[in-house]
């Protein structure tokens, strides 16, 4: 890839074609990664694109970066510990709300906790689009599935709120139809040093036509991002669920990468000497 | 989402406005592509070909615009610095109106709305720019526009609204993983 | 390597007690004081449950020449009290000439003791201590063993200033104090035998345990990326190379889980960087999914399992072979990968270094299979060679168009492009793929990357090492792991009857070199598997993979006790008469 001209959005493209129902959400996020990506000239070379099992893992082989499509719910800690071996790495992980929130939600809690540079990205249509349809952690309890007639019944999971009180330093909502909102907070994801989570509503046309309404149901959110866990948090679990934007840039330092210089591994040997 | 058409778009001159109209077509065609490549991957030929035969027709648009821009060219607004006043690109037909099954009136009812909000860009610079050359261009982009309409209106006469029942897929979807 | 173990001159001491008793502080002052003076020796430990002032044991045993098995009867047992002394009774063998201490207000003796062989010797351990000020009875009980096996007063003295150097005079003066007295009963004690130093340069000698070896192993091998979740009797791996890996620029991060911990050795190695995890049973049970990844998406990774008394929970504390099948066929579908195990304990640095090496060479994830008793064990060696292994990752250094990430090449070992490689991108991928990386169901892309992944491992030259074989003779004994050491030593007695015995110690278990192993078989008239596994595990995967002899025995029991070179000469003894 040429270094001179700029890299266009288009070349972070890879020559894979999507396989994504047309009508996916996840081809509006596909363009506002890529639109980040170019905003922020990354060489691909230097990009990795991590991710899980289900529809929305699919994005790495979608894009001209490197990429690890993982098994179900260990796409956070794939990244981290590239991040952590790779810190001259831009790591984005990215996968749907099954794939985070169930199978990976322990990884979610400590992802956020750790603070690692990384942006983790989940596409939430609140249903399993991979496995035909099953609620979610995100689903509303009263979605009627074939594995939980009438609806499951259960407080669906908050994965914003989750997110700030385990101490992720940026958090956000965007909407997959608004691709000049989330490609902003794309950009502003990745350069927000240590963990930033961006949600994206994006519906799933296939299992959730209900989510059609979803583009007339998603507004701004009222007020600017704060820099308070706690009133964000307060914010979220008051709001409609589509307020859209930068809810919270926290302060916390990022997880130190830095290396100290490398010893010789001669030295060891006086640990054991008699 | 953000359809706010009473502030003024950032456009201070015509090669601005070039550029403008350059990325308008570009953003477009690369979205036919993106269509054409779903129809193709979900057996949709038919659709295939009708998107690529679309983006054919707006890369000949860019085309003609770096060929009027002549040897001024465009300006250099980086891809993520362009202003639309709308969620994205105004002729970037809509994906979320995409379906596999889609027939040649969905596709053309895609393009008829992404002409006619290209139209309505070119309109709000002519009525809100101060600029004389750059109004003098968006007038004739948008008399361009209004032709693209009708072409589209034209096609769209020969196909039938799809009957009821378009959508029907007798077979489940597919577990994948 | 065929060293002649024998035990002329070995000696060994038990040190038991609790509730804070101190017993392997003192047991290990002891066994550091004797390295210092020149000895071989091998400590091992026996505990309860509690996390503090649970009843331990510590059982140390001395040599002029290295010990590698735990010893089949104590010549010292020193109790400083009786409590729950039966957990671990059946780990400490009495003989005639064994000589049992205790302290009167410790009690009745227990059974076990009142009824074995030798003699019970009472010193009021506790009283000896109270009159020192500060003095503590396990200090005190130190310098009666060391006393009793002929340790000079200096070189204990010596160790005990600068063991204790941080906690002031005061401290230092009473624990010599405490030794001193010891001392002068110790020398009152019925003969037993008495440790043998021998000379060595600085330098020469190394004093560690499995864990240490392993973990130095990776270090050397050039891991420099590790994830850990703490189980035992892994941990003290993990907490080895945390600083380690600073030290030579690289990294150690504590994982939320073994899910966690096993994807981010993924990950990093992904990124470039040979890396590491260790984990015992159930923490390998976890990993099975994505070690399944890491197979099928080439990416190299050395998992230690550090064996434990299975299944499920098990016995935390006690070492056992058992793993064995989960490492070799835990990952679903067809997935081969390469599983060795050390030897000894000594063989825990060479093998994690080659295991590191065969993972980067072959992009593939290494099982190093060591167990609880050659991990947790101190033991006194001699210098460990220097090994040239290292990892060397075939690379994709420059990459254009026509690059393959996994092209189907002579060995079926692919170059890999490394991320910041400039036209390298690809997505390594669970999911079968094309060469290309692309996610395929093609029957074509499933038998050629089967096959791909399949001969990369079973082409590959592995030298010598696959197996330590020494001796010769129509009796072979086949073998693993920590039983080895036992295996090894029954037949040098077994030998010394004039037997002519050979013994086959697998370090490569899969791919498993059937043909070589068949080579060493083909004169025997009898061939013996010994393994510490209640299914026999090991006997069962050798008769699905080489053509055993029909009347092949198999000696097999499972923990918490390691198989003893005593029981295993009977054994060999017994079959050699029919």
């Amino acid at each position: 890839m040429s270094q001179t001209a700029p890299v266009k959005s288009s070349d972070y493209k890879s020559e894979v074609k999507p396989v994504w129902c047309p009508g996916c959400g996840d081809y509006h996020v596909l363009l506002s990664i890529t639109k980040a990506f170019a905003a922020l000239q990354l060489p691909s070379e230097d990009v990795a694109v991590i991710s899980g099992i289900g529809c929305s893992s699919r994005l790495p082989a979608y894009l001209d970066c490197y990429g690890f499509h993982g098994v179900h719910g260990r796409a956070l800690p794939l990244g981290t510990g590239l991040k952590v071996a790779r810190p001259d790495l831009t790591v984005l992980v990215a996968g749907g709300d099954g794939d985070g929130f169930s199978i990976g939600g322990n990884h979610f809690l400590h992802a956020c906790r750790r603070n690692i540079d990384l942006t983790y990205v989940v596409m939430n249509n609140r249903v399993y689009g991979m496995t035909k349809g099953q609620p979610s952690p995100t689903t509303e309890p009263d979605w009627d599935s074939a594995l939980s007639p009438g609806g499951t019944g259960l407080s669906p999971f908050h994965p914003l709120v989750i997110a700030l009180a385990s101490g992720a330093n940026f958090v956000a909502r965007a909407f997959s139809g608004d691709i000049k909102g989330t490609t902003g907070m794309l950009i502003e994801a990745i350069e927000h040093p240590g963990f930033s989570f961006v949600e994206v509503l994006s519906p799933c046309v296939t299992f959730r036509p209900d989510q059609r309404g979803w583009k007339n149901a998603v507004h701004p959110a009222p007020v600017e991002a704060t820099d308070d866990p706690a009133r964000a948090a307060r914010r979220i679990m008051s709001d409609d669920g589509f307020n859209i934007g930068v809810l919270y840039r926290g302060t916390r330092s990022a997880y130190d990468l830095s290396r100290a210089e490398a010893g010789e591994v001669g030295e060891f040997d006086r640990m054991f000497e008699i | 989402m953000t359809d706010d058409k009473t502030t003024a778009l950032p456009i201070g001159s015509v090669a601005d406005l070039l550029a403008y109209a350059y990325r308008i077509e570009i953003d477009a065609l690369e979205r036919y592509r993106m269509l054409a490549d779903q129809m193709e991957v979900h057996n949709n030929p038919e659709l295939a070909s009708l998107f690529r035969d679309l983006a054919g027709h707006e890369e000949k648009h860019a085309q003609e615009i770096l060929r009027q821009a002549g040897e001024e060219g465009i300006a250099d607004i980086p891809e993520h610095e362009f202003e639309w006043g709308t969620a994205e690109s105004p002729e970037a037909a809509d994906l979320d109106a995409a379906h596999y099954r889609m027939t040649p009136w969905h596709a053309l009812q895609m393009a008829l709305a992404a002409e006619k909000r290209a139209h309505g860009f070119f309109d709000h610079i002519v009525v809100s720019v101060d600029d004389p050359d750059v109004r003098k261009w968006a007038e004739e982009f948008r008399a361009e526009e209004a032709e693209h309409v009708e072409l589209v209106e034209r096609l769209l006469s020969r196909h039938e609204p799809p009957a009821k029942g378009w959508d029907a897929d007798d077979d489940p979807p597919i577990l994948q993983e | 390597m065929a060293p002649e173990i024998t035990r002329e001159n070995a000696v060994s001491v038990a040190l038991t007690g609790s509730g804070g008793a101190g017993v392997m502080t003192a047991g290990g002052l002891l066994f550091d004081a004797a390295a210092k003076f020149g000895c071989y020796g091998l400590q091992t430990r026996s505990v309860g449950p509690q996390i503090r002032g649970g009843e331990s044991a510590a059982l140390l045993s001395f040599s002029d020449r290295p010990v590698e098995t735990r010893s089949d009867c104590f010549d010292l047992l020193l109790a400083l009290d009786w409590n729950n002394f039966k957990s671990f009774s059946a780990e400490i063998a009495l003989g005639a000439g064994s000589v049992v201490v205790a302290d009167p207000k410790a009690g009745d003796f227990p059974d076990m003791v009142r009824e074995a062989p030798g003699t019970v010797v009472e010193i009021p351990v506790q009283e000896i201590a109270d009159e020192i000020s500060g003095g503590r009875a396990n200090m005190v009980a130190l310098g009666i063993a060391a006393a009793a096996i002929g340790l000079p007063y200096d070189v204990v003295g010596a160790l005990i200033g600068g063991k204790l150097a941080g906690k002031g005079e005061a401290a230092i003066a009473a624990s010599l104090a405490c030794v001193e007295a010891g001392y002068g009963h110790g020398s009152d004690l019925p003969d037993i035998p008495k440790v043998r130093g021998t000379e060595y340069a600085p330098g020469d000698r190394w004093l560690l345990t499995g864990n240490e070896a392993a973990a130095l192993g990776a270090v050397r091998g050039g891991v420099r990326f590790a994830a850990a979740y703490p189980i035992t009797p892994a941990t003290e791996i993990l907490e080895w190379l945390a600083p380690a890996l600073s030290k030579v620029g690289g990294k150690l991060l504590q994982a939320e889980d073994e899910l966690a911990s096993i994807n981010m050795v993924i990950g990093a190695s992904f990124g470039g960087v040979p890396s590491l995890t260790a984990t015992s049973g159930p923490g390998l049970a976890l990993m099975t999914e994505s070690i399944g990844l890491a197979t099928a998406s080439e990416v190299p990774v050395v998992v230690i399992d550090v064996m434990r008394g299975g299944p499920s929970t098990g016995i935390p504390t006690k070492s056992e072979q058992s793993d064995l099948n989960i490492a070799i066929y835990g990952l679903h579908g067809d997935a081969p990968h390469i599983v060795a195990a050390p030897i000894s304990l000594a063989d825990c640095l060479f093998t994690t270094q080659w295991a590191v090496h065969l993972a980067e060479a072959m992009q593939v994830p290494t099982i190093v299979l060591s167990d609880q008793f050659i991990g947790q064990a101190r033991m006194i060696v001699d210098r460990p060679a220097d090994i040239a292994f290292f990892a060397q990752r075939r690379r994709a250094e420059t990459c254009d168009a026509e690059t393959r990430r996994y092209a189907l090449t002579a060995d079926g070992i692919s170059p890999m492009p490394i991320p910041g490689t400039p036209g390298g991108q690809y997505t390594a991928d669970g999911l079968e793929h094309s060469p290309s990386g692309t996610p395929s169901s093609r029957a074509e892309d499933h038998l050629s990357q089967l096959a791909k992944r399949r001969d990369k491992i079973e082409d590959f030259d592995y030298g010598g090492h696959w197996a330590e074989i020494e001796g010769g003779g129509d009796f072979v004994v086949v073998t693993w792991g920590s039983t080895s050491a036992a295996v090894r030593e029954a037949a040098s007695r077994v030998r010394e009857h004039g037997i002519r015995v050979k013994t086959v110690a697998i370090r490569l278990l899969a791919p498993l070199n059937a043909d070589a192993l068949m080579a060493e078989l083909e004169d025997a008239t009898r061939v013996l598997v010994v393994e510490q596994t209640d299914g026999a595990q090991f006997y069962h995967y050798l008769r699905s993979r080489c053509h055993l002899p029909r009347d092949t025995l198999a000696m097999h029991h499972p923990g918490p006790l390691t198989l003893t070179p005593a029981e295993i000469e009977r054994e060999i003894l017994k079959e050699h008469r029919l």
